[in-house]
């Protein structure tokens, strides 16, 4: 391979002066620069290689994807040129360190690899909300913020679902990196979201266990074993793995892309919450598959074409809902109809994932100890109450979880929930429209208002609601 | 600079309208018409005039298939409906919207941009871009990076980078595309007047210069309207059927 005369300390690109040496990748470097009209820190990259086709294409397709990013989990972009001789992207220094030395940590404690894995899962969600897919997410290409936020870096294999795909029909090999590139993707498959997650469960993987979930295969052949063959289970490497964390990794590292999660979000909300993960056959294993079933998989793996699924259409099908359920008596009708409701989203959505929420108010002032006897008694009582009302929705253990938050304002508890993980569409009953309750403000009317995501209300029609004033 | 590329008006003054209005909306402040104004529709009159004015602005309109025939030029080219809109048409025309048909060019040039109506190997020939190997061979004889052309009814995104392999993309209405400086590009933005995907809505594209951004558009607009003048005028009925339903 031809490498390019490395640019030097000092030298002018586009008047942009190289201030100092940065980082060295495989195919690109990366330097510090200045321009006196730069408003923040700014890294240059520039290409090492020069006759390497899928390098020079996906030099391209970062220059085309990266200024389409906005948000705080991708650099900021500042410019892109040298279309003739030196080409560069300029963009956003981020001063942190990649995820790349904790693999030399791991195993992890737990808890640390619950916190690194919901960051990026949440800034995947992010990247997967504006329309692409990463495709090489790795170790090396996560940055961390000071605050903690992750930030996904190279976007040089990215596959934006708007643009066309440059490198679509370029190539002949597979394209990714051997230890976290998804079996689809070995099938040249480039347009799932899933394919990520993948990845990010063999990072979870190598963090939980010290070990590459599938080593470091070198050949077409030796990529194409993750079709059939599965990862040792985690708890066989490391006992202190727990089950959940277990079934969270295999879920990701699901073979076939539609039994992995749905979307990163839904990841980034069961490893915020370990209590909540419906433990299945994936948390108990603890060897290989049994041969019937390699044989039966590796016959599949013949010939395998994968369900094909844009961005859009995968995010569309996985939503995280909230039912905000209040089970205090006179809403009884409203439980019904709420429902009802939450039925008829779910039917739409095939992946969607349910948090049933229920808030118990407590004072502003004081203390409510939720130690004390009585306090635990309310909050297990509202607990089994939450699991009774959705019982009828006859949802499988993994797809429904419940919450009792405990807050003086239920609205904001609620708005404050759907915020922190990414709910997409929170289900609310507003129990008809009394004066007082015009004046004061109900919970539903400050939810609408504030939320990040879509509401809907729910109402218990009329005539009901005059029944039972006739009954009363 | 943002230009409003528009082809294949088809005499259809609801579609031309609208997507006039819309590209003024987002900013168009130069316009370039690849040909095939008259035909199939019942409002040459109105499409010229507009077109008139626009090129006495400074827009660049090129001449198509149907308005050869339209000024007796390209006899006997044109299959027997489109034929008979022609020959409805001519005698409408007046000396000056006539004497413009006849000075558009074939083709125009501006920098790294190349108009067509048809195709850049021989745009006399109006040999058509059905696919990929069309789109190359126009690519590799052109010397402008990205060519705008018209001619066909859908929208389409070809591109070639250095292996000189050409791929397509079905572009997605709305979404800006930027144009990478290190490939060839040629665009079809489809015909506003006469869609023929499926989706009646009238085509057009934006292309801004200074970002190298194209997006293409669909713009909705009375299309029950223009069906019903292309009956009144009795064209061929299925003419007023394509207008309905964009070809389903």
């Amino acid at each position: 391979m031809e490498r390019l005369r490395p640019p030097q300390v000092g030298q002018q690109i586009d008047g942009y002066e190289l201030t100092q040496f940065v980082h060295r990748g495989g195919m690109a470097t990366l330097w510090r620069v200045a321009r006196p009209d730069l408003t923040l820190a700014a890294v240059m990259k520039v290409p090492s290689i020069q006759d390497d086709p899928t390098a020079i294409v996906g030099f391209e397709v970062e220059q085309m994807v990266m200024p389409l990013l906005g948000g705080p989990h991708v650099p900021r972009f500042v410019a892109a040129g040298g279309f003739d001789a030196q080409p560069y992207i300029v963009m956003e220094y981020i001063d942190g360190a990649s995820l790349r030395p904790k693999l030399d940590q791991s195993p992890l404690p737990v808890a640390e690899i619950a916190t690194l894995g919901a960051a990026v899962a949440e800034a995947l969600h992010d990247l997967h909300q504006q329309h692409v897919i990463h495709l090489d997410l790795k170790p090396s290409n996560v940055l961390f913020r000071a605050g903690g936020q992750a930030v996904l870096v190279d976007f040089g294999l990215a596959r934006h679902e708007r643009l066309p795909d440059l490198l679509a029909e370029e190539f002949r090999l597979p394209l990714g990196t051997g230890p976290y590139i998804s079996p689809e993707q070995v099938l040249h498959v480039r347009d799932d979201p899933r394919s990520d997650l993948f990845a990010l469960g063999a990072i979870l993987y190598h963090l939980a266990t010290g070990r590459r979930a599938f080593g470091t295969p070198a050949s077409v052949r030796a990529l194409r074993q993750r079709l059939f063959r599965a990862p040792t289970p985690p708890r066989a490497l490391n006992p202190d793995c727990p089950p959940w964390l277990q079934e969270v990794i295999l879920h990701c590292l699901e073979v076939e892309a539609e039994r992995r999660y749905g979307s990163a979000a839904q990841v980034a909300f069961d490893l915020a919450h370990p209590d909540s993960v419906a433990l299945t056959a994936r948390a108990q294993c603890t060897g290989d598959l049994p041969l019937a079933q390699r044989l039966r998989r590796w016959g599949r793996s013949i010939g395998a074409m994968p369900v094909r699924r844009n961005v859009t259409q995968q995010l569309l099908r996985a939503p995280i809902v909230v039912a905000a359920v209040d089970l205090s008596q006179e809403w009884e009708a409203l439980a019904d109809a709420l429902r009802a409701t939450v039925r008829r989203v779910l039917q739409s959505e095939p992946d969607a994932r349910l948090a049933c929420v229920s808030v118990l108010k407590t004072n502003r002032i004081g203390l409510d100890t939720p130690t004390d006897e009585a306090g635990r008694n309310r909050h297990v009582q509202r607990l089994v109450q939450l699991q009774h009302w959705a019982r009828s929705l006859a949802l499988p253990p993994e797809r429904a979880t419940y919450h009792v938050l405990e807050a003086p304002d239920p609205a904001e508890a609620i708005i404050d929930y759907a915020r922190s993980n990414r709910v997409d569409h929170i289900v609310i009953g507003c129990r008809g429209s009394s004066g007082l309750r015009r004046y004061l403000g109900s919970v539903s009317t400050k939810v609408v208002a504030e939320a990040p995501c879509s509401v809907t209300v729910v109402k218990v029609p009329r005539a009901e609601t005059l029944a039972a004033e006739a009954s009363a | 600079m943002t230009i409003a590329l528009m082809t294949d008006i088809h005499a259809n003054r609801e579609a031309f309208e609208a997507c006039l209005a819309h590209a003024a909306e987002h900013g168009a402040d130069q316009y370039v018409f690849l040909g095939d104004f008259v035909g199939y529709g019942a409002d040459p009159e109105w499409v010229l005039d507009t077109l008139i004015e626009h090129v006495a602005r400074g827009a660049v309109a090129l001449m198509g298939n149907h308005d050869a025939a339209a000024i007796g030029e390209l006899s006997g080219r044109l299959n027997t409906s489109a034929q008979q809109c022609i020959d409805w048409t001519r005698p409408r025309l007046s000396e000056e919207q006539r004497a413009f048909l006849a000075q558009r060019p074939l083709a125009a040039e501006d920098g790294p941009l190349l108009y067509v109506h048809a195709n850049g190997w021989d745009p006399a020939g109006f040999d058509y871009v059905f696919g990929p190997a069309e789109a190359g061979r126009s690519m590799r004889v052109a010397h402008a990076r990205i060519t705008f052309c018209g001619h066909m009814h859908e929208p389409m995104l070809y591109h070639m980078g250095l292996p000189q392999r050409v791929e397509s993309f079905a572009p997605i209405p709305g979404s800006p595309i930027p144009l990478s400086a290190a490939r060839r590009w040629l665009a079809l933005p489809g015909s506003v007047g006469q869609p023929r995907d499926g989706n009646p809505a009238a085509c057009y594209a934006t292309f801004d210069e200074l970002t190298n951004l194209l997006t293409f558009w669909r713009v909705p607009y009375d299309h029950e309207r223009a069906a019903r003048k292309v009956l009144e005028a009795g064209f061929p009925p299925h003419l007023a059927r394509l207008l309905l339903t964009g070809g389903a």
